[in-house]
């Protein structure tokens, strides 16, 4: 709630996947609470998982959209060096992925539907994280998201950096801005592994299919969400405008559902999910 | 008459074995005390060091030929990847999983299988290392979710073994999706109160500890396994200094809270069979 725009020209050129990635992660583009701040009213921030912290690179709280009561939960960047500091450059830890677990289950108890952003080059690897079992929150977030029986709309913003992306990315719907990308690796990690040179990131950016464009045809992504002018970060009301648009529609076609079926319909869609294989004849093992 | 080139052929050599003992691969080092083993006692003692307890690294094939006492079916051992990103790399996916077909005998990272432990017929998956780094994608992630479905269709019991670097880069966010494809039917399973036990043998890393691997009603794993997140080599660059001794070693997770028991392999089969009669009776 902080971040006050400030327009700054951007000479990035339109069109390829590194040049998207450029735009996810450009220093002006909208975060989670500029988000927040125009498209929901009587935002009441949520803090701490009730166990050992409260995480300041996710944001959970409670809010209205058009009215109606919705709990937020996203995955805030900070702007300057004390903001990214202070927000661990929006790479949460398991304290994180446990507040905001809680505030779901708190929406699903009084039947709230749940709106997730997702912002993070990826959960945080650190030896704290790992002590307090980053693994393991990631991983009941997934189970326990599979089984809120409300609707659950998620909007990549940014960048959605692979499990820490995914700790809060398992929807009734996924929606991606245009110029967002949602990935198992970060380019520079693919290309280091691969090439053993981080600086052939362009090239992995293009083999990974990060891109909203790249993914919708996958069946991974619902919608791609359309950008102001060169990107978010010239039109922030704009491309706050078009999300809310989304977000209404998405609730919209959701309302009508049970329960019961708000589950079952995520399940199958994440069911679903990567039926790229084929029956081979060689059944080798007996 | 020629000095330089041979008139006759050159008398053929008799087999290999015929002429030498071999006595390669008689003898292993153990990577855990550097000791020298003799390879038959490795292989009586489940490939655990008769000295030190090392757990030497076992392929998917030999886990479950030692976790079943009787023969096993196995399951949806001929699906393969249809390579959904045409992702070419310093050689194409394809090539690569075709050499890996090859020398695994596997059509991709997985064996799914149904046997006996004890009193209970199991479904039983276990991820193959050697095949592209024991890594996940879509034929990993449906073999394993068929595996949930039929322990939830027939209410049997479920083990997975995991074996793995984590989600497969050459199937891009396909891979990542798996992760909450079998979350979500583990949620089914969870709901159904069938039995689940997750066995983390070394290296159990990235999305597959971030699924799976740590959503067992047990969670447990063999001793001085690497199990973690973020790869220790990830984190020293992030932190820029050495990580201490012992650092996400299975020891390190049980001290931490996040295993239920660190089971030597020698005692696998029978903790399961306990597990099992306690919670299905």
């Amino acid at each position: 709630m902080e971040e006050k725009q400030t327009s700054s020209p951007s000479p990035l050129p339109p069109g390829g996947p590194w040049q998207r990635v450029q735009l996810a992660r450009h220093p002006r583009r909208p975060h989670a609470l500029d988000y927040i701040q125009r498209i929901f009213t009587d935002f009441e921030e949520i803090h701490g998982d009730r166990a050992y912290a409260d995480d300041a690179a996710i944001v959970c709280g409670m809010a209205r959209f058009m009215g109606a009561p919705v709990m937020v939960c996203a995955q805030q960047k900070g702007r300057d060096t004390k903001q990214k500091l202070h927000r661990n450059f929006g790479m949460p830890k398991p304290e994180g992925y446990r507040k905001a677990l809680r505030a779901m289950r708190l929406a699903a108890k009084f039947g709230r539907p749940i709106v997730t952003l997702l912002d993070t080059p990826g959960a945080y690897p650190g030896i704290d994280a790992e002590e307090r079992g980053q693994a393991e929150a990631i991983a009941v977030n997934l189970r326990e998201m599979s089984r809120l029986p409300v609707p659950i709309v998620v909007f990549v913003i940014g960048e959605g950096g692979s499990g820490g992306a995914l700790g809060l990315g398992v929807g009734n719907r996924v929606h991606m801005m245009e110029n967002a990308v949602y990935s198992v690796i970060s380019p520079e990690s693919c290309a280091a592994i691969i090439w053993r040179d981080a600086g052939q990131a362009e090239k992995a950016a293009a083999a990974l299919k990060m891109t909203a464009q790249d993914l919708a045809p996958l069946g991974i992504v619902d919608d791609v969400i359309p950008e102001p002018g060169e990107g978010a970060h010239e039109d922030w009301d704009a491309a706050a405008a078009n999300l809310a648009r989304m977000l209404e529609h998405s609730l919209a076609s959701l309302k009508a559902l049970t329960p019961a079926q708000l589950v079952d319909e995520r399940y199958e869609k994440f069911r679903r999910m990567g039926s790229f294989f084929s029956e081979t004849k060689s059944a080798t093992l007996g | 008459m020629s000095w330089f080139k041979r008139d006759k052929p050159a008398i053929a050599p008799n087999a290999e074995q015929d002429r030498t003992v071999r006595a390669e691969g008689l003898w292993v080092k153990c990577e855990g005390c550097r000791q020298v083993v003799f390879r038959s006692d490795l292989e009586k003692n489940s490939n655990v060091c008769p000295k030190c307890g090392f757990h030497f690294r076992l392929d998917s094939k030999a886990r479950l030929d030692l976790l079943f006492e009787e023969p096993y079916e196995t399951f949806d051992q001929s699906l393969a990847s249809t390579d959904p990103l045409s992702f070419v790399d310093s050689k194409s996916y394809r090539s690569r999983l075709a050499g890996m077909q090859q020398t695994t005998g596997l059509t991709d990272a997985i064996i799914s299988a149904r046997g006996r432990i004890g009193r209970h017929m199991v479904n039983v998956c276990a991820m193959e290392l050697r095949f592209i780094g024991g890594s996940m994608g879509s034929v990993v992630g449906e073999v394993i979710t068929r595996a949930v479905e039929r322990s939830l269709a027939n209410r049997q019991p479920l083990v997975i073994i995991s074996a793995s670097g984590g989600a497969r880069m050459q199937e891009g966010l396909i891979s990542l999706m798996q992760l909450a494809k079998i979350s979500a039917a583990l949620m089914k399973l969870d709901t159904a109160a069938i039995p689940y036990i997750s066995l983390m043998t070394d290296p159990t890393t990235g999305g597959v500890t971030a699924s799976f691997a740590m959503l067992g009603d047990l969670n447990i794993a063999e001793p001085g396994a690497l199990i973690g997140f973020a790869g220790p080599r990830v984190i020293e660059q992030t932190i820029r200094q050495k990580l201490p001794e012992g650092f996400q070693k299975s020891e390190f997770l049980l001290q931490h809270g996040f295993l239920d028991a660190v089971v030597p392999r020698t005692q696998l089969r029978e903790y399961l069979s306990k597990a099992f009669d306690f919670m299905a009776g």
